[in-house]
């Protein structure tokens, strides 16, 4: 069994299916992108690992685990943290708080100082930043911010969705290059992706989802380079 | 977090200084009956206030249920301090309303708080109204007729204690652990879920100790006014507490504290203009609101620690 696996997965919003019986796997140490259009079902694909959006069927499996019906908060504690599309940081709260909430359900302080650390090394801006109001930071930081407040929990799988939306491609290519050293430090990686080329780029391998299925899936490397998904996602 | 001792002690100083300094005015005659029934009126007002303001703008619900909690705790003294009217069975009284507050905000809480916004603020309005016509039609508490001759325990010098307790019972909430994760839950929801805070137990929380609050607000008020009748718990009684925490600034406890006090004037200096009162107070109210949308002090919090170490936080407001 893979490190963590998902099988036929099925979850609609009422009467609206959005993942119809998708499968995969990710093993250890990967950086694995689940790639698609708007709408694809990425997102909820995502919050149903997380436990926000319950599945209708299937299951998911997670270092030996079967998760499928685990709350949030267990799911945080086994070792997965998400970090949500668009930036979702804690405006009312400095950027700190913000560090120290993704801590929130951990209770080992030696632990906490050495992951602070490491989080400040990945992004030395939220150190200079430190008690300043997380809503006045530029959406780049706002990014890593979001990023490093998943670290907080000390996450063996990492979730990251679109961390490039709507960031300048200098962000793009420092946040792709903090990805690769988060996952080069053992954290294993499911990315999931508009920017194809850039997920696929850093891929070990790569899903490509079509509304609610999966349709094809291969090293990223390879899919990269293949010709239906050149034409699909990456203009040609 | 442990805020600092130093800092609490600051605190207490400052609060024990406004007693005095209230004490000495009375004593030396400069402070009226009359005005000392006002006094005692802005410090209820004061808890309703801050307790709402833990509920609206700490954990971001839109409360409009407060009146009913107030009811309920005023309704638990007024009948408990009648057959036992002693100081001790006036604290009881206020124990046992709190506990009724509590227990049916949380059975209240745990369904309708996962509405949003008017919805809610639907929700809870219906609630403190079935609470109201309960109290109406139970023979306990003598119907619409209300109970009069009620022993008078509270008065002005214990309620402004209380109202201090609260006000840091609530300011300390805030800053622990589980007020930073309120906070996190009104801020971001989904990302709240995701760092492992489960939203609707925070939710509760706040909604909770809001309304012991009003309870407790309630309670004082029943036994310094000396009747209580369901006419003083209408859904306008939740939307005057709801006017100071808007107008203090939703979010700021210092705000709600100084909009407490500022309406009791204003309302108290319009007394002589009669009939032209509400009119007055509600334009007062408006062109306040146009200028000033964010409340007297938007979301700045006084803080004794920043006035020592005289540091400029991020906090501070932004307008």
């Amino acid at each position: 069994m893979s490190f963590f696996e998902v099988n036929n997965l099925n979850v609609s919003y009422g009467a609206i299916k959005a993942v119809k019986g998708i499968s995969f796997q990710v093993n250890q140490g990967e950086i694995v992108s689940l790639i698609g259009a708007n709408g694809a079902g990425k997102t909820t694909t995502l919050h149903t690992i997380s436990g926000l959006l319950h599945p209708n069927e299937g299951t998911i499996q997670f270092a030996g685990k079967d998760i499928t019906k685990s709350a949030p908060s267990q799911i945080v504690t086994n070792g997965i943290s998400q970090v949500p599309e668009g930036r979702h940081v804690f405006s009312g709260l400095s950027v700190m708080e913000n560090l120290q909430m993704g801590a929130f359900l951990r209770h080992d302080s030696d632990g906490l100082q050495a992951d602070y650390e490491k989080v400040f090394s990945h992004f030395p801006v939220l150190k200079e930043r430190k008690n300043q109001d997380a809503a006045t930071l530029s959406g780049g930081e706002q990014q890593m911010l979001a990023m490093g407040r998943a670290l907080m929990a000390h996450p063996k799988l990492l979730l990251l969705d679109e961390p490039s939306m709507g960031l300048a491609p200098l962000f793009i290519k420092e946040i792709f290059g903090i990805i690769q050293q988060i996952q080069s430090e053992g954290t294993t990686i499911l990315l999931i992706e508009q920017n194809a080329r850039k997920a696929l780029s850093i891929a070990d391998r790569g899903y490509v989802l079509e509304t609610g299925k999966i349709t094809m899936t291969g090293r990223g490397r390879d899919l990269l380079n293949d010709s239906a998904i050149k034409k699909a996602y990456l203009g040609g | 977090m442990k805020r600092n001792l130093r800092e609490q002690f600051i605190w207490l100083l400052i609060a024990f200084g406004g007693w005095l300094i209230i004490d000495l005015l009375t004593f030396g005659g400069v402070i009226n009956s009359f005005m000392l029934t006002i006094i005692t009126m802005i410090e209820i007002n004061v808890i309703l206030a801050v307790s709402l303001n833990l509920i609206l703008g700490i954990s971001g619900q839109f409360s409009l249920g407060h009146a009913g909690f107030m009811a309920i705790g005023a309704y638990a003294s007024a009948i408990i301090t009648q057959s036992l009217p002693t100081i001790w069975g006036f604290f009881l009284s206020i124990i046992v309303g709190i506990v009724i507050s509590s227990f049916i905000a949380l059975i209240e809480g745990i369904p309708t708080l996962r509405l949003r916004g008017d919805y809610l603020a639907i929700a809870t309005l219906g609630v403190s109204e079935i609470i109201r016509i309960t109290i109406n039609n139970l023979e306990i508490t003598n119907g619409p007729k209300g109970i009069y001759n009620l022993p008078q325990f509270s008065n002005w010098s214990l309620v402004y204690i209380v109202a201090c307790i609260v006000t840091l019972i609530i300011v300390n909430l805030i800053h622990s652990k589980t007020g930073r994760a309120i906070l996190a839950v009104r801020d971001n929801e989904i990302a709240a879920s995701a760092v492992g805070v489960n939203p609707t137990k925070y939710k509760v929380i706040a909604f909770t100790v809001g309304a012991a609050g009003a309870s407790l607000a309630g309670s004082l008020y029943a036994n310094y006014i000396q009747s209580v009748t369901p006419g003083d718990f209408t859904f306008m009684q939740s939307i005057s507490v709801l006017i100071m925490v808007v107008l203090g600034g939703v979010g700021s406890i210092t705000g709600s504290v100084l909009a407490a006090v500022v309406l009791g004037v204003v309302d108290t200096v319009l007394q002589n203009y009669g009939a032209l009162r509400m009119v007055l107070y509600s334009l007062i109210l408006i062109i306040f609101m146009l200028f000033r949308p964010a409340g007297f002090l938007g979301n700045w919090e006084f803080s004794v620690k920043r006035f020592f170490t005289k540091q400029k936080s991020s906090r501070e407001n932004k307008s």
